[in-house]
């Protein structure tokens, strides 16, 4: 009945200490590890392995969120709609961290907090496109209505969020690197040395959403559970 | 083929419903004009090209939200019981995607010849112009359609429309605003290919999903 609760990988405590060794990896070698002396972003490169990660996190979660969308419009299992609804709160949550991070390197390799990126736009985009699922959410009082409807909203705000953010700014000129004629990072600033703390980076972040979900999810269900009794 | 046969069926029905309650519709246009004139007001005819544009989309964006917003909300529960006996979903969103297209298509060149009117201005590639208004009103009318029928389910609320519609329609409108931007300044069209390839794409990808989701909502 309840197939994400069951799941073992989701209860296990592994992955829970790989997050926290990969994060607290990160966080040590992210301050102090050595990364190469680039021209116009000098020290700030080590915002590589917090805010592009975030990235990572984010489309995660979105991921979760439409794949939980349509199981829960295949099964009308009320527990896939809840992995659903909390992983697009983890998605707005990491969205905004990683805006809020990509602002201040912005600021300190671009020369301001904003500019007319269309990367920039597909990110603000997002923010508005989850931030409606939620209002949508919140304005149907009826239970199983409210799943069907908002699980339509978001497969369909899924695929036009991945248009806009996937699709799109490959078409236009972007400051962010291997966009619009300039290098990526893995041509030559991505040394081995950053490698080396920028995967575990990703692992970690990731695997600390899918924790803090997966917390939220199970609270939802005790909380469910003592309002029944 | 039975299919098509209750589709155009259906599309000329809301024609039909459509004509007998001429009021709408002509409120409809009246907006679009009376937004069109503030703006003439507002700028007294000096305006430069790429204010013409974005003007030009802003108006029709909120004109087609407007005109949109009733495909769903106008039908009474009476209407809506025939539809619901009658009609498969997927008869039923791909009709009133159709009716909604061609309502935008005439709306959106109304529009473009009454902006010309007031704000002329010499625009190079006339005709990817038009096929970038006519691709532009397809997809929007594509989007707000299922997006009107999800608000249908949901309160009935207006302002929800364009609190759900608008972000899913940003990819759309600035591929159009880009390519309709190329067009008036002239562009050859081998520069606009790869825009017209991904907006016919885009279209087709939305009246795909619309096609697979709204049965999910129609049942009830």
């Amino acid at each position: 009945m309840d197939s994400f609760y069951k799941n073992k990988i989701a209860r296990a405590w592994w992955w829970k200490i790989i997050a926290i060794f990969c994060l607290v990896y990160t966080c040590y070698y992210g301050f102090i590890g050595k990364v190469p002396a680039m021209v116009v972003l000098h020290e700030t490169i080590r915002n590589l392995y917090f805010h592009v990660t975030m990235w990572m996190a984010m489309m995660l979660m979105m991921l979760i969120n439409a794949i939980y969308s349509i199981k829960y419009l295949s099964s009308l299992n009320k527990y896939d709609d809840l992995v659903a609804e909390e992983s697009g709160k983890m998605a707005m949550v990491f969205s905004a961290a990683g805006l809020i991070t990509g602002m201040v390197w912005a600021n300190y390799t671009w020369g301001a907090p904003w500019t007319n990126d269309p990367q920039l736009n597909g990110t603000a985009a997002t923010i508005l496109m989850y931030a409606a699922y939620f209002i949508l959410r919140n304005a149907i009082p009826d239970e199983n209505k409210k799943a069907k409807i908002a699980s339509v909203y978001a497969i369909f705000a899924f695929v036009m969020m991945f248009v806009f953010i996937m699709v799109i700014p490959k078409m236009y000129n972007s400051l962010h690197p291997g966009k619009g004629g300039n290098p990526g990072f893995n041509k030559y600033d991505l040394d081995s040395n950053m490698r080396m703390v920028f995967y575990p980076a990703v692992i970690g972040w990731c695997l600390l959403g899918t924790w803090l979900m997966s917390l939220n999810v199970r609270i939802r269900r005790i909380e469910e559970i003592t309002e029944e009794n | 083929m039975k299919f098509t046969q209750k589709v155009l069926q259906l599309v000329l029905l809301e024609g039909k419903l459509e004509w007998k309650n001429k009021q709408s519709v002509t409120a409809l246009f009246i907006y679009s004009f009376s937004s069109i004139f503030v703006t003439y007001l507002a700028f007294q005819q000096t305006i430069d090209l790429t204010t013409w544009n974005s003007l030009f989309w802003i108006i029709l964006l909120f004109a087609s939200t407007n005109a949109i917003a009733k495909s769903f909300l106008q039908d009474s529960k009476g209407l809506q019981l025939f539809y619901y006996s009658m009609f498969s979903p997927k008869q039923l969103i791909l009709a009133k995607t159709l009716y909604n297209q061609i309502l935008l298509i005439g709306l959106s060149l109304i529009n473009f010849l009454i902006f010309q009117l007031v704000f002329p201005i010499a625009i190079y590639q006339i005709g990817q112009y038009l096929l970038s208004l006519i691709l532009g009103a397809i997809g929007l009318s594509t989007v707000l359609t299922l997006v009107a029928g999800i608000v249908s389910k949901a309160n009935n609320n207006a302002a929800l429309l364009a609190i759900l519609g608008f972000p899913l329609l940003f990819p759309l409108l600035s591929i159009i605003i880009q390519c309709s931007m190329n067009a008036i300044n002239g562009f050859d069209w081998m520069v606009n290919q790869q825009l017209f390839i991904v907006l016919i794409s885009l279209n087709l990808i939305t009246i795909l999903l619309s096609y697979l989701l709204f049965p999910y909502l129609w049942r009830d």
